[in-house]
């Protein structure tokens, strides 16, 4: 199906299952443990045997020699597969540096071997066994001393969250100059680990030349390329499969290593292999968000409207890497006649950074709604009122293009009045409550809403049954639930009358789960595929498919009225399509938009920080399930408590590699560091995005929540952190005398 | 993890008997450090004691009016304890201020005593750590140090000791009591127990090998006001960056130790004359000669303020 006009009056806007807030479909199976793991997949092949990774122990250099020797001879050692045994494989989609093969060491905790057991602890004990020869070689790994020598480049984070290197409209230099009032700070914000729960993890089979994978990952098909052209095979002779994943944030849309030695390790022992990498690899073998150096600029009238506005983003990355895209929405958020926005990226030779959460807007909001609040104080003004003065609904460097829907300035108000924000104080540090000193901060939140190709089998059985099978995943999301929501409501049939089969590649190629895009459209291919299959449906019951209403597992129109499952009693109806996207995204920008609000609590004499209340209201266009979305915003909220008060990659600047590679070290919030979290959907659809009129909520919830916790920290103390993570010892010099 | 054999003795003496005699032994309870380590290989112990069944796990009075802890008296039990509570708050405050409440049901009172550091170079076999290898070096020292020593620290190493309820003992002046491989008891005094890193980072602490820790003993109550502050950048399941136990008598007088700054529980008895003259008094004695790097230098400024913290909530 192609859409390419807005979408009309069509049978989900009939809401009787979409948009209602129902239970995960398969909740019972994740809390029954019978939703299992890609490690604990122990029925899909037998004889599987246990392969471990050994990460490089140096940051940058080469291996001169592996001795395996000992480890070879240790207690169930199945094979060893070592990095010398064969040359540099290539680089699968997005991948920055190698995953496997040749003697080059990129950087540290890269795969150099994998030992295969026959139990994990053997593979272990082995691998400990092998001694490796480095030759190492300098390297560069602080972003702060090598940003001088960055080079402006053009970035897109693989997600179609894209931008170019310098973009300009009018003359930023000159209406900056001239401005009544003029801000200019730099901020940086640190490198990130999406630290899911579930590690990477995959078991490989082969059946001759044919490889099956099952692995935890976010994007199938993606997988599935990048699978062949790493390993020389034919897309055709490997399958994979992902149906449940304990988390992604984006540390899972590419292949990483575990995917590629577990089949090498397979090759090797001649018998399945699972690997899982422990948790002390993950932080320096796969992804993680880059950090950045960010410097803004504002100009302004004296009444508060934005004449110019400049932001300029340095990060850094392995040479093959990309820049985090962190300036995006400050080409959309604000108006301002003068603008310009320019990355520039270094070469650093720390693992490679990727993708996280809301790549580029996560860490540009963090920056940039910390500067708004700073120059709304610098204006007077009251920083809701600051930006709802500087709402704009066209794209800013093309006033031809209007937003599809945005309410930015609902968001806000909305937020204002349910959070008491009238009650604020703005001078800072004026606040006590016992031994705290109590803020309260906002910043809004905006994410791109990106139109990906999605497609879908759907079946009608002779029992009635609707099974829908794509290769969409589900990250934790409720992918499931709403794919079956949406099979549902176009059908006529109740939830329970709904099966959904994910994450296999021998299923339609879809969206997949990233980029907050995997909802909108992932939904809108399944609608497709149900009208194929109501076509299929009227014709085979002698419908005129135009007229028949599906409602209560019957089909009727005029007088007449079939049992839904009459039209498969001759044998199983299957309707296959996908839908596809003409321009209507060109015309017009689609993007979401939040007002986050942010009560904290700093201790007077120690500057610990603690949240104390939370609210989110966000412009998603239609919410599919308020449930499972409000599930994914606090959660996306909980992350930017993170980003702003803990989460950070320490680097070894000398060493080059992340040190805090557990999470033990690497901090992300526990229950006792979240409160109440408040999440309010406005009620709005966005025809332009698709026949679901929904848009990507599951990162939105992020964008922008680092910095409302931080103006809530200035707003408590008086004392302005630009360095993410706000930690004490940042605050403690400068925090006003305790008694 | 290398594979180790494994027994479980009758009596305190035979588990001493039974690490003395064999190479590369150690004792095993609540395992939630050392299992760790093992799986790391940070630890590769060839021969486990078990201790769990030794009992060693009741809390009684003493003759002097004190308490009498056992080894194997779980994290959760000591600080749940109805006289612990009353009369050595600052103690219970502090084990609950520790791990979370899965690892303080399987933890004891003499493993938490023996739990080894957590600066992140001890804990990556690729990297130098004097503590973890004697002589590789210290990659702390030039690297990232944030949560590391700031007092009491050498040129071999700037680890601290993690531990909460170490730190609640020193400030009750505690007796660890022990016993060796022939059945001879001895009373080591909690400030004699943990070591400096010295050149030797590797030891922990003054025990003998082969020595088992049997009881841990609190002195007859101190009365006061107990605290325990411990600071952290979240609020549950961390180490603290600086942590305060005190007890504070009704005229200001009182004892301070401080964790999470130095290579064991850091207190100095002479600083303690400075109570009654606030917080930045102790602290100037306590921390004298601190060698912070440029990471942890905040922890002298945040020791100084939470000790204040810590005072203000005595006097309230």
């Amino acid at each position: 199906m192609k859409f390419d006009t807005p979408a009309g009056q069509n049978p989900i806007d009939r809401l009787k299952v979409v948009g209602q807030p129902l239970d995960r479909i398969d909740g019972k199976f994740k809390t029954t443990g019978t939703a299992p793991y890609a490690y604990e997949r122990h029925d899909v092949a037998a004889n599987q045997a246990y392969g471990y990774v050994l990460g490089a122990g140096i940051a940058k250099g080469r291996v001169r020699g592996i001795d395996t020797e000992a480890a070879g001879k240790a207690p169930g050692v199945v094979a060893i597969v070592t990095t010398l045994d064969m040359p540099k494989l290539g680089l699968g989609r997005m991948n920055a540096a190698n995953l496997f093969g040749g003697a080059e060491i990129q950087h540290y905790h890269q795969a150099i071997a994998v030992v295969v057991a026959e139990t994990f602890e053997q593979a272990r004990a082995a691998a400990f066994l092998i001694k490796v020869d480095y030759v190492r070689a300098a390297g560069q790994f602080d972003l702060a001393a090598v940003a001088a020598s960055a080079k402006p480049v053009p970035g897109d984070s693989g997600e179609g969250s894209g931008g170019g290197g310098e973009d300009r409209t009018g003359d930023f230099e000159g209406a900056f100059a001239a401005a009544a009032v003029r801000f200019d700070e730099t901020y940086t914000t640190p490198d990130e680990s999406h630290a899911m729960m579930e590690p990477h993890a995959t078991i490989a089979a082969w059946e001759g030349e044919k490889l099956t994978l099952w692995t935890s990952n976010q994007m199938i098909a993606w997988t599935k390329g990048s699978i062949a052209k790493i390993l020389g095979l034919p897309a055709d002779a490997i399958r994979v499969d992902s149906p449940y994943i304990g988390g992604g944030f984006g540390g899972k849309l590419f292949v990483r290593s575990d995917a590629v030695v577990a089949a090498l390790a397979a090759k090797a022992a001649g018998r399945p292999v699972k690997v899982a990498l422990t948790r002390p690899l993950i932080a320096n073998n796969t992804t993680h968000r880059p950090a950045t150096i960010q410097r803004i600029r504002i100009g302004a009238t004296k009444d508060g409207t934005i004449t110019a506005i400049a932001h300029e983003s340095t990060s850094g990355n392995l040479p093959q890497g990309k820049p985090e895209t962190a300036v995006d929405q400050t080409k959309l958020l604000y108006a301002g006649a003068n603008r310009l926005t320019a990355m520039k990226l270094a070469h650093l030779d720390l693992p490679e950074g990727n993708s996280m959460r809301a790549p580029g807007e996560a860490p540009g909001l963090m920056a940039l709604e910390i500067a708004m609040d700073e120059m709304a104080e610098a204006l007077g003004m009251d920083p809701v009122a600051f930006r709802v003065r500087n709402d704009t609904q066209v794209d800013p460097g093309h006033p031809e293009r209007p937003f599809s829907h945005r309410n930015l300035v609902g968001c806000l108000e909305l937020g204002a009045k349910t959070f008491g924000w009238d009650r604020r104080n703005p001078k800072p540090g004026q606040v006590r409550d016992g031994r705290w000193l109590v803020g309260i901060g906002m910043a809004a939140g905006f994410r791109n809403n990106l139109l990906m190709k999605s497609g879908a089998r759907v079946r009608l059985g002779r029992d009635g049954v609707v099974t829908v099978e794509t290769d969409m995943t589900d990250i934790g999301t409720g992918s499931y639930t709403i794919i079956a929501q949406t099979a549902a409501e176009m059908m006529g049939l109740p939830l329970d009358r709904v099966v959904v089969r994910l994450g296999d590649s021998d299923f339609p190629v879809s969206a997949g789960s990233g980029g907050q895009f995997g909802a909108n459209n992932a939904t809108a291919g399944v609608y497709a595929a149900c009208v194929k299959l109501r076509e299929a449906v009227a014709q085979r019951l002698g419908f005129n498919s135009a007229d028949a209403v599906f409602e209560d597992g019957a089909v009727r129109s005029g007088n007449r009225t079939e049992a839904l499952a009459q039209a498969a009693s001759e044998g199983e109806l299957v309707a296959e399509d996908s839908i596809a996207y003409g321009d209507l995204a060109k015309k017009q920008q689609q993007s979401t938009f939040a007002g986050h609000f942010v009560e904290v609590g700093v201790d007077v004499d120690t500057a610990e920080i603690r949240v104390r209340r939370m609210l989110a209201v966000c412009a998603a266009g239609r919410i599919l399930n308020p449930k499972s979305a409000r599930s994914q915003v606090i959660g996306a909220m909980t992350m930017g408590v993170g980003a702003a008060l803990m989460e950070e990659l320490a680097v070894d600047t000398k060493r080059g590699f992340f040190v805090n590679h557990d999470l033990a070290g690497y901090e992300v919030p526990v229950h006792a560091d979240i409160p109440h979290q408040e999440v309010i959907f406005l009620d709005e659809v966005d025809p332009q995005s698709s026949p679901m009129k929904a848009k990507g909520v599951g990162e939105l919830g992020i964008c922008g929540v680092g910095a409302a916790v931080a103006n809530a920290v200035y707003n408590a103390t008086g004392v302005r952190v630009r360095d993410y993570p706000i930690t004490l010892d940042k605050l403690l010099e400068r925090m006003p005398d305790a008694a | 993890m290398k594979s180790f054999t494994y027994e479980r003795p009758g009596t305190p003496a035979e588990a001493a008997a039974a690490v003395s005699r064999t190479p590369n032994a150690k004792f095993i309870a609540g395992g939630t450090n050392l299992l760790d380590l093992m799986k790391l290989q940070i630890e590769t112990p060839t021969h486990l004691v078990d201790v769990n069944g030794l009992g060693l796990d009741t809390i009684e009075p003493t003759p002097e009016g004190g308490l009498r802890v056992g080894a194997l008296v779980r994290n959760t039990d000591l600080a749940a304890d109805a006289r612990v509570r009353r009369d050595y708050a600052v103690l219970s405050r502090a084990l609950l201020a520790g791990a979370s409440g899965q690892l303080r049901n399987k933890a004891t009172t003499a493993g938490n005593l023996l739990q080894r550091t957590r600066c992140p170079y001890f804990y990556d076999t690729a990297q130098a750590c004097n503590k973890r290898q004697p002589g590789s070096g210290c990659s702390a020292l030039d690297g990232v140090s944030r949560q590391l020593a700031v007092i009491g620290a050498s040129e071999t190493c700037i680890a601290t000791h993690p531990g909460d309820m170490a730190v609640a003992m020193r400030v009750l002046d505690a007796t660890v009591e022990t016993i060796d491989a022939k059945g001879t008891a001895r009373a080591i005094p909690i400030a004699a127990f943990h070591r400096l890193a010295g050149d030797r980072p590797e030891v922990d602490t003054t025990l003998k090998p082969g020595e088992l820790i049997t009881a841990v003993t609190l002195p007859k109550p101190l009365g006061g006001a107990h605290i325990y502050r411990k600071v952290r950048d979240r609020a549950s399941y961390a180490y603290a960056l600086v942590s305060v136990a005190a007890v504070v008598q009704a005229d200001g007088s009182g004892r301070v130790a401080f964790g999470g700054v130095a290579h064991k529980p850091w207190r100095v008895e002479a600083a303690e004359a400075e109570m009654t003259r606030g917080a930045k008094a102790v602290t100037a004695r306590a921390f004298d000669g601190a060698k912070p790097t440029r990471d942890n230098a905040y922890k002298l400024k945040l020791a100084e303020r939470t000790l204040g913290a810590a005072l203000t909530e005595a006097r309230a």
